[in-house]
């Protein structure tokens, strides 16, 4: 099986601090890969390398085996890259269902269009609905995001990326600032993206990672310091001391 | 050589006003972020202070100075508690709009109580002989602008480095939501540093009178100026901004000298071309 | 109120976009025709003040809708001002359509300089980028006084009759109805592009840029793009305000006149477009009331507004009555 994402060797640091450091990794299609570790461990830095929002010092990022490294996070999107946002990034002012629009009609090559209204695309009122239709988010189709409460704006979140249909999907915590009653709803979700779609997911909620990952990367310091089964890492003393040993406490206290 | 030095010795002239004014500008928008269009306008309000304790009520010039600053102080604070605090943290755009508002009543007071004509500020013979300053002689208040300029930044310095006061200001500066959370009372650090920047620019404002001189449009025309220093300087930056202040200064002496009929011009091409590749200014950090 | 959207539904939508437009144009075409009617003799100011109009409608798609905070928008009205004026009074280029044109094309180039340089930075940086750029060209059109006619301002310019047919009276009357004409077709043809994709990105640009960034959408060309539009809008003004006034001074290239167009944007209401025709409107008529008594009572009152908008009224006079509109509405 190919790698659909292929990272090699990434490197960036900050001033004295190291936030990726020979940071490898890659994904296979319809992988589901949970991107565990501390606070601190550099996972969404590693996530803002992968999709050019930052630019790391060295080091490599190919997508289907084309090297992406030099390319700018709009480029990267229009190779099938796409990213959930950990605080949710919408407008406010927008309706769900433009958002949804907007997503698709750039994936249509009509983002930029001067004339005529979505509205009057039938193509793609017809699958912003779908898609909001499997979300659940047709009530909210016609209202704005800022009168949306705020675990319907996490499934607008996913909404929009499922639009972009990519081929590679980053999930930064995607149940985060949610109720906990409320996750199975984004879970659910999560698990009925297309199957052939490469997941990466950070995670803090750990049985969530159990439940949804075949495969559990874990970060601390910079470094990828596991990468395998969710079976393994519960039993890997690296990940033990670096990682649970200081997470244990609060997993029982949740 | 002999140019160079005397366009020198104009371009630190001019140079340290505009550090004096635009120094307590840096702070605040590095501090509260506040594009505050209006600091100008106080400058010139110590200038008119100023003018206004000499001619009228007959002070002597020091006395008149701290006067101006004084006044002009007591006329801000409250201002910032009532205008300013409203748009900490608003969009840029409705920072200008209030502060252009501000401006705007503030020139058109100034033309309406004092009139339009151009206000000098009287200044003692010590200041007006002229120093031999070894390779030509400058008016005695271009060097006293300078001295006080860098004791400014001396002091600024120190009460940013050495105090308890600034130890909070940094932090404040820093992350101002970690700094609240230690205890510092930034709402009140707020206050200090913008009383502190306005007081300066009221000194500017009188020390400098004699290169920009004070009228009522004085707040509109050395406005961009103002904004312009700060930005190539890097807001919060004191460093950056004598940076910018002595880079900016010589340019446009230069020009001015050189080339009187372009020299904004000149200036403002410097200005493009400088923020268009720092765009955080000189020495500003990166956000 | 969860109602799910039908398809013959969103026709009906459809038709209120389409009602609300004409609405608009109705609206227009009324305000000009009291003005025509109630001030027959001030015809050039109604006209002068459409020409600004234009400028303000132009700096509010990017300030407006976009969210980019410029204090130099004055750079594109200038820019059409001048060439279309240089046009006629060193080429004989004198028809008013190609005048526009020409006033247009400039607008649209100075648009993408200005876009290109103050897209660079960001916030203060913007602004004082907006700013300099301004200045620059302010500068510029003084010294070159053998192009411009420097402080004296750019005259000799004659425009031939309009269509071969109407000449431009001493009274102002074919001038105004041009300027009606034209500014009518711009507003319907910017509402058409604002509500398409394109302005939809527009508007997610001044919400959060990164979103729009991350779903695969480059943001400074979209912006760059915008600026374009903005520049054609601007220098159409520019263009008719020296039709109109067969002269072009300084004063249509200046900081001032880009404050100037801001304040009137935020006075009627920023974001849309008929927030931009009633702040012009209400601040051209007010400026020529009271500036005639005294330009600085003028200063103190623009400012006195200003801080009063800011704080009570941040969506313009327009948003104040779509608020009082939508109150009353409530049971």
């Amino acid at each position: 099986m190919t790698a659909l994402l292929e990272v090699t060797a990434l490197r960036k640091r900050f001033g004295g601090l190291v936030v990726a450091n020979d940071v490898s990794l890659s994904l296979a299609a319809g992988d589901r890969t949970a991107l565990i570790g501390p606070n601190g461990a550099g996972k969404t830095t590693l996530v803002n390398l992968i999709t050019g929002h930052l630019r790391p010092d060295g080091g490599r990022v190919a997508l289907a085996g084309d090297d992406i490294t030099r390319l700018g996070p709009t480029g990267r999107v229009h190779r099938g890259l796409a990213r959930s946002f950990q605080v949710t990034r919408l407008f406010p002012s927008m309706t769900a269902e433009e958002h949804v629009a907007l997503a698709l009609l750039q994936r249509a090559g009509k983002a930029e269009r001067m004339l005529g209204n979505y509205r009057r695309m039938p193509d793609i009122v017809e699958a912003a609905h779908a898609i909001l239709g499997e979300l659940d988010l047709l009530g909210d189709a016609q209202s704005a995001v800022r009168q949306i409460p705020y675990g319907r704006q996490r499934m607008l979140e996913i909404a929009i990326v499922k639009a972009m249909r990519p081929k590679v999907l980053l999930l930064d915590e995607p149940a985060a600032g949610i109720s906990h009653g409320d996750t199975h709803l984004i879970e659910a979700t999560i698990n009925n993206l297309d199957p052939g779609l490469a997941v990466l997911m950070i995670e803090h909620d750990m049985d969530f990672v159990f439940r949804f990952a075949r495969r559990v990367i874990v970060m601390a310091s910079g470094k990828v310091i596991f990468d395998g089964t969710p079976q393994e890492v519960q039993r890997s003393p690296e990940v033990r001391s670096a990682y649970l040993g200081s997470y244990a406490d609060d997993r029982g206290a949740a | 050589m002999q140019t160079a030095l005397s366009i020198g010795a104009d371009a630190f002239a001019y140079g340290m006003v505009l550090f004096m004014i635009t120094i307590g500008l840096s702070v605040t928008m590095g501090l509260m972020k506040v594009v505050n269009l209006a600091h100008g306008a106080f400058a010139m309000i110590g200038g008119y202070i100023a003018s206004y304790a000499i001619q009228q009520a007959g002070l002597p010039f020091w006395l008149a100075a701290v006067t101006a600053v004084a006044g002009t102080v007591l006329i801000a604070v409250p201002l910032e508690r009532l205008l300013y605090r409203r748009i900490y943290g608003a969009s840029e755009l409705t920072q200008v709009l209030m502060t252009i508002g501000i401006t705007f009543v503030i020139i058109g007071l100034a033309n309406y109580l004092l009139g339009p004509t151009l206000k000098t500020i009287r200044l003692p013979d010590l200041l007006n002989a002229p120093v031999n300053i070894g390779f030509r002689t400058i008016p005695g208040h271009k060097l006293f602008a300078v001295l006080v300029g860098l004791a400014v930044a001396l002091g600024l310095w120190l009460l940013i480095e050495r105090t308890r006061f600034g130890v909070k200001l940094r932090a404040a500066v820093d992350n101002s939501a970690m700094a609240e959370a230690l205890g510092v009372r930034t709402s009140l650090i707020y206050s200090a540093s913008f009383a502190l920047g306005i007081g300066l620019a009221a000194l500017g404002g009188v020390v400098g009178a004699q290169l920009l001189p004070i009228e009522p449009y004085y707040a509109m025309r050395y406005m961009v100026t103002f904004l312009v220093v700060v930005s190539v300087g890097g807001a919060g930056s004191i460093g950056g901004a004598i940076l910018a202040c002595l880079l900016l200064g010589s340019i446009e002496t230069a020009a001015r000298y050189f080339v009187p009929e372009y020299g904004e011009f000149f200036f403002y091409l410097a200005v493009i071309v400088i923020v268009a590749f720092f765009p955080n200014g000189l020495l500003g950090r990166a956000r | 109120m969860n109602v799910i959207p039908q398809r013959h539904g969103e026709a009906g939508l459809l038709d209120h976009e389409y009602v609300r437009d004409a609405i608009f144009v109705a609206a227009l075409l009324a305000a000009a025709y009291v003005g025509f009617l109630v001030m027959p003799n001030m015809l050039a100011l109604l006209t002068r003040m459409i020409s600004i109009m234009l400028l303000v409608l132009a700096l509010d798609l990017v300030t407006g809708y976009a969210g980019v905070a410029t204090l130099g928008h004055a750079t594109l009205f200038g820019a059409g001002a001048y060439a279309a004026g240089i046009g006629a009074s060193q080429y004989g280029v004198t028809d008013p359509l190609l005048m526009l044109a020409v006033g247009a094309a400039a607008g649209a180039v100075a648009g993408l300089v200005c876009g290109a340089v103050i897209l660079r930075g960001r916030g203060l940086t913007q602004l004082v980028l907006s700013i300099a750029i301004v200045q620059l060209a302010h500068e510029a059109a003084n010294k070159g006084s053998s192009i411009t006619g420097g402080s004296d301002g750019l005259s000799g310019i004659a425009p031939d009759p309009l269509f071969g047919m109407f000449r431009f009276d001493l009274f102002g009357r074919t001038a105004f109805w041009f300027a009606v004409a034209l500014v009518v077709l711009v507003v319907v043809a910017l509402r058409v592009v604002m509500r398409s994709p394109f302005g939809m990105l527009c508007r997610g640009i001044k919400e959060d840029p990164v979103r729009i960034q991350s779903m695969g959408i480059s943001v400074n060309g979209t912006l760059l793009r915008l600026y374009l539009i903005s520049g054609v809008v601007a220098g159409l003004g520019g263009a008719l305000s020296a039709i109109s006034t067969r002269v072009v001074g300084l004063d249509s290239l200046s900081f001032d006149l880009s404050a100037n167009a801001l304040v009137m944007l935020v006075l009627g209401g920023v974001g849309n477009l008929a927030g931009a025709v009633v702040g012009t409107v209400i601040f051209v008529l007010f400026e020529n009331q009271v500036s005639v008594i005294s330009p600085f009572h003028w200063l103190i009152l623009v400012g006195l507004l200003l801080v009063a908008v800011v704080l009570f009224a941040p969506s313009g006079v327009t948003g104040l009555f779509a608020r009082l509109f939508t109150t009353r509405q409530r049971p």
